[in-house]
């Protein structure tokens, strides 16, 4: 039984890295951006993160410095998406091109380097529970936050004002410019903002998740992050459902594996990938569905004045 | 005398290829409804962009009260009284009718724009649920829409641009009433059209546009069309040279089609009968968005799903059949994009040709076929030539070319395949009036010739002007076709709203 | 007070199509130059290493041909695909998939054989890239999936597949247990052009390639059709192109050329396989493409140059005492420089006078 509190608690770890990036993504995309540089931003920022980690010794600095590695990343992508036109599609692959390589090209000094021990992360009382103890309650605080956040995404996208205009400028525009919003301004801060959680996600990943650097050691994490948000039919909630699904899947072969299960490792490395590729046609075979939920302007550019 | 409600002095603004814009006045006086009149092109909508701070002047100065006043943007436009319902209209589909307004307005919360949006509509006669998604709406209803969100703003100065393009005639009353009312409240307006009847029945005040000038400043109601017409275009309308119509045996024949709709957006398709006859001109009236996009897919191949035996040419059962096939048998159309959808924007004229016409295409099977790059060069430049289009040649690339011209080019194109039937949608939306009038006489002229020509149009002053005979399209549904020396502009009216008595289907059906 | 402002052209500047990939270059350069200064190397060192030392000997020049063999092949693929705005970005995987399909050909192969052993080695390695790139288009096709993610996706499957055989059925029992498959016979192995350099036939592929690809994008009326598609999807619905057609037919040729380079590679330079094929090549053809402007000339000027990269990264690394991952940052730069720069294609930079009217 204990074993199953254990793949419960790295189902929860492993699907908030999934979950901070495409909740991110999924904020890029209400504005009608599509960054597919998602992967690559993760891996510059999961090298910031740690090689700040192993020089200040502050976990809180890694994450500030993923981030900002992401945000920074996101700024020179919306740079040229938002002001100079250019194609989100090709863009985004450019940044993933540039993150990979560069990502690797700074690591090379940390492919050994080593972190300081941490504490066990426990909520006092709760964790003794048994079963459900391990299960929930002996995380790092960033999985209970990303939860918070993606409750507060939900009022800030569907309760306020703000997020009413940041869905308007992934649906029209044309209309939000002439109803006078900076659509431009507002697409460049939801882009800036999807960076620094992408940035965030890569950091989590490098300094508690597994923790350590190793070359593209986000291995399509950030693909199936956007992935996530055709899965979620761009809602939140079940970005975060998703997440959880896909750190599970991705536990699972682990746990296969330990359990003894004959089937060659291989195969069940596919299992991510091949789980997404599934669950994206399952989703996507009705055009309707999609398209009654797709920001309409998802993945256009948007230039006033032309 | 009183101030002004809005004084322009010398505007200008240039683009680089045109001067929208230029040295344009213009004076408004409170309560006043003010006519901005000029043919597409004349710079009508740059200026009213201009006002409502969408676009800034390269000279000149606006006043509002007699306060000269710098508006740099929309919000600022409003937050200064001034409201505008656009022509296309601003709205986010998958929002409710609330929180469209609510994006519209300065402050306060969505309980509130909801009660508000129900005392305006209840005050002005504009009937609207605020809690309904826009997808769901007539597009009569989201006028309304974007008429309250202007109201709500509390306008000294309304602008509306080409408001009456998508509503019935008997609607178009009902939007005078709301103006007229508005106005004798103390709000001014100004009202963008080429309508001229429309303008002598509303405003008291003209400023007529020809090629970013003003050429005359006028009391409408004094005027005639004859004379507001050569201040728009420089001359009276060129008239059409109309021979009686001789028709022929049916070229396409549509029975009880029947098409649910493909998108979420559209419109089903409700038991279609329509018939086209050699050497006849049809014409499809209706508010846009009453299933004329679905009916012409369905009719030219884009949509294929339509039922076995529903769409026939001659003894031919197209309905499964792709555009190309359906080409092959002599029906040739001309769509309503010109950019994107009849035309590649960034490929040359001699390209575009490539769509539609295989003349320059040698060994047929190997890859679709060889391209001949010189005939298909020399096919673009006959076109160019023949047809009078402004281009600077067979390889310009399509966007380059004013919309008149272009749309001049596609019709060629079409025109010049000889076609068995054509179907024009909107033939001369967003043209001047002389590539209009152009492109009627070149549709008559085919009719003559012995083509049978379908148009879909809006503009019921069109289809009065060039059709025989003539449909109205509402809800999805067809009515009967009627004579064009039997309809009226009150029964079609009538009809576009889908009021059409079934009696009228039984003795209509000669046609 | 002035601002930079964009003006839509209304043609495309010719001039700056051809000018735009160089200036990206020499964007590119500038930031290797301070990013070479500030890892305090000399930049000239850096520049003679990526730029001349490729290019400095005939044996030199082979290597960069070997190198740009493949990623032209490719990239050739993927200009059908893009300018049909197919976005196949998995070509990496096709490449792994031809390799392993061109291997298990060549393993069956007995020393006895005669040369024409070489064409089913190639066919299969075709085939094997037009099956992976077909279940993208089959996804795409019949359920709407993104080809973007499925594509991707399925580079890391080709890569657990590729490791699955070579660590399983497929390892060299002779192999002091490496992960790898046993050496190909030599009748298996694509002729080389001459000795003393690794330039094989394939090179013929590529140039032949390209011709067929041009006559297909500018002279046929299918090729037509196919851009169509990708410049104006409805103009493409108007003129009753199949756009499900187009679809399978960029996948199938960007799958097959990929599979074909992935042949190429394993029955060529490698001659075994092993972990080590997937080079990255699928993902920097993508940049070969584009820099190229996804015709089919232009893209044999962006594959040589690429080559340059990896060559000089691989320099980089022996003589700098550089890491070699020097060339995906210079690959990205190279990409991103091309994006920024391409705006002046299509826009004009004006300095425009604020401040209203005056």
């Amino acid at each position: 039984m204990d074993s199953y509190a254990l793949l419960i608690a790295a189902t929860l770890n492993a699907g908030t890295v999934l979950a901070i990036a495409s909740l991110g993504l999924l904020i890029n995309e209400k504005a009608g951006i599509v960054n597919l540089g998602a992967e690559g931003m993760m891996l510059c920022a999961a090298i910031a993160g740690f090689a700040c980690v192993v020089h200040t010794g502050s976990d809180t600095m890694g994450f500030v410095a993923g981030a900002a590695t992401g945000a920074l990343m996101a700024a020179v992508f919306g740079g040229l998406v938002v002001w100079l036109n250019t194609n989100q599609y090709a863009t985004g692959l450019a940044l993933t091109l540039f993150g990979t390589g560069f990502s690797a090209f700074a690591g090379i000094n940390y492919v050994q380097a080593q972190i300081p021990e941490r504490p066990d992360f426990a909520i006092p009382y709760l964790s003794d529970i048994p079963l459900v103890g391990p299960a929930l309650f002996h995380q790092h605080p960033l999985v209970y936050l990303t939860v918070v956040f993606a409750l507060g995404l939900i009022w800030f996208l569907y309760r306020t004002r703000s997020g009413l205009i940041l869905r308007s400028v992934g649906e029209s525009p044309e209309s939000a410019h002439a109803l006078g919003y900076p659509v431009r301004w507002i697409r460049m801060g939801a882009i800036m903002v999807g960076g620094a959680l992408c940035g965030l996600a890569g950091a989590y990943l490098s300094i508690i998740y597994t923790p350590l650097w190793v070359e593209g050691m986000v291995a399509g994490k950030g693909w199936i992050a956007l992935a996530l948000t055709t899965f979620a039919t761009w809602r939140p909630a079940r970005v975060l459902l998703g997440a959880y699904l896909f750190g599970g899947v991705t536990m699972l072969q682990f746990h296969l594996q330990g359990v003894g299960v004959e089937v060659p490792s291989q195969v069940l490395s596919m299992l991510p990938y091949l789980a997404t590729i599934v669950v994206l046609a399952f989703i996507s075979r009705n055009p309707r569905w999609i398209r009654i939920n797709i920001p309409a302007a998802m993945g256009k550019p948007f230039y006033p004045g032309s | 005398m009183a101030t002004p409600r809005l004084e322009l002095k010398g505007i200008t603004k240039a683009f680089p290829a045109v001067v929208a814009n230029s040295n344009v006045s213009l004076t408004v006086m409170p309560g006043e409804i003010h006519a901005v009149l000029g043919e597409n092109g004349a710079g009508k909508s740059t200026l009213m962009k201009i006002i409502y701070g969408s676009q800034m002047p390269d000279a000149g100065q606006i006043l509002l009260n007699g306060q000269v006043m710098q508006i740099r943007n929309p919000k600022e436009a409003r937050a200064n009284g001034i409201g505008m319902v656009f022509q296309h209209f601003n709205l986010f589909d998958t929002m409710t009718v609330a929180e469209n307004v609510w994006l519209g307005l300065a402050r306060a919360s969505l309980e509130q724009v909801t009660a508000s949006i129900v005392a305006k509509a209840a005050e002005y006669g504009l009937d609207t649920d605020p809690r309904r998604l826009v997808h769901t709406l007539s597009v009569g209803e989201r006028q309304r829409v974007e008429i309250i969100r202007a109201l709500l703003t509390r306008p000294e100065l309304l602008i509306l641009d080409e408001p009456t393009s998508v509503l019935t005639p008997q609607a178009v009353e009902k939007l005078f009433l709301v103006l007229r009312k508005l106005s004798s409240e103390g709000c001014s307006i100004l009202y963008i059209s080429h309508k001229l009847h429309e303008i002598r029945e509303l405003c008291t005040a003209c400023t007529v546009l020809r090629a970013g000038k003003v050429t005359g400043v006028c009391n409408p109601k004094e005027e005639t069309n004859a004379s507001l017409s050569r201040m728009m275009i420089g001359a009276e309308p060129p008239l059409l040279e109309h021979h009686e119509c001789k028709a022929g045996a049916a070229t396409m024949v549509v029975k009880n089609l029947s098409l649910e709709r493909d998108d979420q957006f559209g419109v089903d398709l409700h038991e279609i009968n329509l018939r086209v006859c050699a050497g006849e001109v049809v014409g499809i009236a209706g508010v846009s968005g009453n299933g004329q996009k679905e009916l012409l897919y369905a009719l030219s191949g884009e949509d294929t799903r339509a039922p076995h035996g529903s769409v026939c040419m001659g003894e031919a059962d197209v309905s499964g059949r792709d555009p190309a096939e359906r080409r092959c048998l002599g029906l040739h159309f001309v769509p309503e994009e010109r950019l994107g959808r009849g035309a590649v924007p960034t490929l040359s004229l001699a390209q575009n040709l490539l769509l539609t016409r295989t003349e320059s295409i040698s060994m047929p099977r190997c890859a679709g076929g060889w391209i001949r790059v010189k005939e298909l060069a020399t096919h673009a430049e006959r076109l160019i030539e023949h047809f009078h289009i402004k281009a600077g040649g067979p390889n310009s690339v399509a966007r380059s070319l004013s919309g008149g011209n272009l749309q001049k080019y596609i019709v060629a194109r079409e025109i010049d395949a000889n076609p068995k039937l054509l179907i024009v949608s909107q033939p001369t939306w967003g043209v001047d009036v002389g590539a209009a009038a152009q492109i009627r006489g070149e549709i008559l002229r085919l009719r003559d010739k012995g083509c049978a020509v379908l148009v879909v149009s809006e503009e019921l002053d069109e289809l009065f002007e060039i059709c025989d005979r003539m449909y109205v399209i509402a809800r999805g549904k067809l009515s009967p076709s009627i004579p064009i020396a039997e309809a009226t502009v009150e029964k079609i009216g009538e009809w576009m709203s889908g009021l059409w008595s079934n009696s009228a289907a039984s003795e209509a059906h000669h046609a | 007070m002035h601002k930079l402002k964009l003006e839509a052209r209304s043609q495309p500047s010719q001039m700056w199509s051809y000018a735009s990939p160089v200036l990206a270059l020499v964007c590119t350069v500038v930031i290797g130059v301070i990013l070479f200064s500030l890892l305090g190397k000399d930049p000239m060192k850096g520049l003679q290493v990526f730029f001349w030392e490729p290019i400095k000997s005939g044996y030199a020049v082979g290597e960069l041909l070997v190198k740009a063999t493949p990623l032209l092949i490719i990239a050739l693929g993927l200009a059908v695909c893009f300018r049909s705005n197919v976005w196949n970005i998995g070509a990496e995987g096709q490449y792994i998939l031809g390799a392993v399909g061109a291997s298990g050909v060549a393993l069956m192969a007995s020393p006895s054989m005669g040369g024409w052993i070489v064409v089913p080695v190639l066919l299969a390695g075709v085939l094997a890239g037009m099956f992976w790139a077909g279940l993208t288009a089959f996804l795409r096709d019949r359920f709407n999936a993104n080809e973007i993610l499925v594509s991707l996706m399925l580079v890391y499957v080709a890569v657990q597949v590729l490791n699955f055989l070579v660590f399983g059925p497929w390892k060299d029992p002779l192999g002091y247990n490496f992960p790898q498959t046993k050496t190909f016979e030599a009748i298996t192995r694509i002729p080389r052009l001459f000795a003393g350099s690794r330039v094989s036939i394939g090179i013929f592929f590529a140039l032949i390639g390209v011709g067929v690809i041009w006559i297909f994008f500018f002279r046929t009326r299918s090729g037509f059709a196919q851009q169509v598609g990708g410049l104006a999807p409805a103009a493409s619905r108007y003129a009753g192109f199949s756009s499900r057609r187009a679809l399978w037919t960029a996948l199938l040729i960007s799958g097959g050329l990929a599979g074909l380079a992935g042949a190429l590679e394993v029955a060529g330079p490698i001659g075994q396989l092993t972990p080590y094929v997937p080079a990255g090549y699928g993902f920097a053809a993508i940049i070969v493409a584009y820099v190229g402007r996804l015709h089919p000339v232009g893209m044999v000027f962006s594959a040589v140059l690429m080559s340059m990269f990896y060559i000089g990264g691989e320099l980089a690394q022996s003589r700098l005492g550089l890491p070699k991952s020097l060339t995906g940052v210079f690959q990205g730069l190279l990409l991103f420089s091309l994006l920024a720069c391409d705006m002046l294609v299509n826009y004009r930079l004006r300095w425009i006078a604020l401040g209203g009217p005056k």
